[in-house]
């Protein structure tokens, strides 16, 4: 298969029929399986936050476990969907380097607004009383 | 080693092709798309610094656990769920449209994007009722004193605490007749044709005794910035799969058309495919910022 307009194009992916079903079946199967642990994970930290005196360091540990699902779902779509994972290694650095600014983008900014909230904790009484949540609520759902 | 990577430069950068081995739209659309995902972080990571200053933020599973048809049943998690897979399935059928596009399978492109604007639709749908369940929805809220009945809007939030039964005790007596009309109704339960001017003719003690305040799970107003963030960032994403929508029909009239055949190869597809998988990868993380964590 040659494109004539894209001349300068070296090579292009061929990959036989029973190959890709394969590979795109095993994704998609993938996929949800995540999908579907990720749901029973949101079920589960609903029925903590429910139950008597809720465990906040559990909540976080699994809230932790879906961000990484999460990460793992979208390596998954740009890898073998996008076809990302196919292309040459120097394309993928112009798309992948730059991406990297999220990590300090992330910190910086969720450590800015936990900061604001401390801060006004601290030095504005009245705010706290009055948006701190009480403890446990009965029957709150 | 030395060698190996001069022959690898002066392979790729020595002129006559492509030294990202991909024509020139291909890769525009990749930085368009990186670009975006700028554009969407920056929004989710306001979404999360707002968070993250708040003392307190609704549970999403209390937001979000109707079901269209299900009545008041509560249901956490399970439509977005629907949701979530009807676009992860619209992504498989655009893969396999695409693929078809490689083999020059006209036909068979053709029946994978209708799949896949039939899925985008789909989305789209479940997202407009979910908006106006949201919007319309009736929640008993106790603020400035009072008792009132509000949706979710830009504006007001009613997911903040349960309020404590002697604040709602107190905050009865300034609530506004037609407030407490509406409440009863509510206690009453629409379903069981409870008229309204029957709650209209009761005396204002009567109608007080009406209303089950154990059973509204009567709230005190959330945090403001929940809706515009919601419906902000959604919103987006939702113009996003609509403007791919509208793509893929594009492609889909072409290749109907035959303009790819003629021009022998259906790499358009491929950036179109592109552009709908990067919806269905920015939907992986709105679903995690607001419904599951």
């Amino acid at each position: 298969m040659q494109h004539p307009a894209f001349e300068e194009v070296t090579f292009h992916h061929h990959t036989d029929d029973a190959t890709f079903k394969k590979k795109v079946k095993n994704t998609t199967i993938l996929l949800s399986v995540i999908t579907i642990i990720e749901l029973a994970i949101g079920l589960i930290i609903y029925n903590i936050h429910k139950g008597e005196n809720p465990n906040e360091l559990l909540v976080l540990m699994f809230k932790g476990m879906v961000v990484i699902l999460t990460l793992a779902k979208a390596y998954y779509i740009v890898a073998v969907f996008m076809h990302l994972g196919d292309e040459i290694r120097n394309m993928i650095m112009t798309i992948v380097v730059p991406l990297l600014l999220f990590i300090w983008f992330i910190a910086a900014f969720i450590y800015d607004g936990n900061s604001y909230k401390n801060l006004r904790n601290k030095y504005d009484s009245h705010y706290k009383e009055s948006t701190m949540p009480s403890k446990h609520q009965p029957g709150q759902h | 080693m030395a060698t190996t990577a001069t022959v690898q430069q002066t392979k790729w950068w020595s002129g006559g092709k492509s030294p990202f081995n991909m024509e020139y739209g291909k890769l525009m659309m990749w930085y368009f798309l990186m670009s975006d995902a700028f554009t969407f972080g920056a929004f989710l990571i306001s979404y999360g610094t707002i968070r993250f200053s708040q003392n307190f933020w609704p549970d999403p599973n209390v937001v979000f656990n109707a079901f269209p048809g299900a009545g008041h049943a509560n249901l956490p998690l399970a439509f977005v769920s629907v949701m979530t897979f009807i676009l992860i399935i619209s992504s498989v059928t655009m893969v396999l449209a695409v693929h078809a596009g490689h083999n020059n399978n006209k036909k068979e492109v053709e029946k994978w994007l209708i799949w896949t604007i039939i899925g985008g639709a789909a989305f789209l749908g479940c997202q407009a009722w979910e908006w106006h369940h949201l919007i319309t929805g009736e929640h008993a809220v106790l603020w400035n004193g009072q008792l009132d009945i509000v949706g979710q809007t830009t504006r007001v939030n009613p997911w903040g605490e349960l309020a404590s039964q002697q604040d709602i005790a107190a905050a009865i007596s300034n609530t506004p007749r037609e407030v407490l009309e509406k409440l009863a109704h509510m206690s009453a339960g629409h379903e069981q044709g409870a008229a309204h001017a029957n709650f209209a003719a009761m005396s204002t003690p009567d109608l007080i005794k009406a209303i089950d305040l154990e059973d509204l799970h009567i709230r005190e107003n959330g945090p403001v910035a929940f809706g515009g963030y919601f419906y902000g960032i959604t919103g987006f994403h939702g113009f996003h799969v609509f403007s791919g929508v509208i793509i893929n029909i594009v492609m889909l009239i072409m290749t109907q058309k035959g303009v790819f055949e003629r021009r022998g190869h259906y790499l358009m597809i491929e950036k179109a495919g592109l552009y709908w998988h990067f919806v269905d990868l920015v939907w992986v993380f709105v679903f995690l910022c607001f419904y599951l964590v």
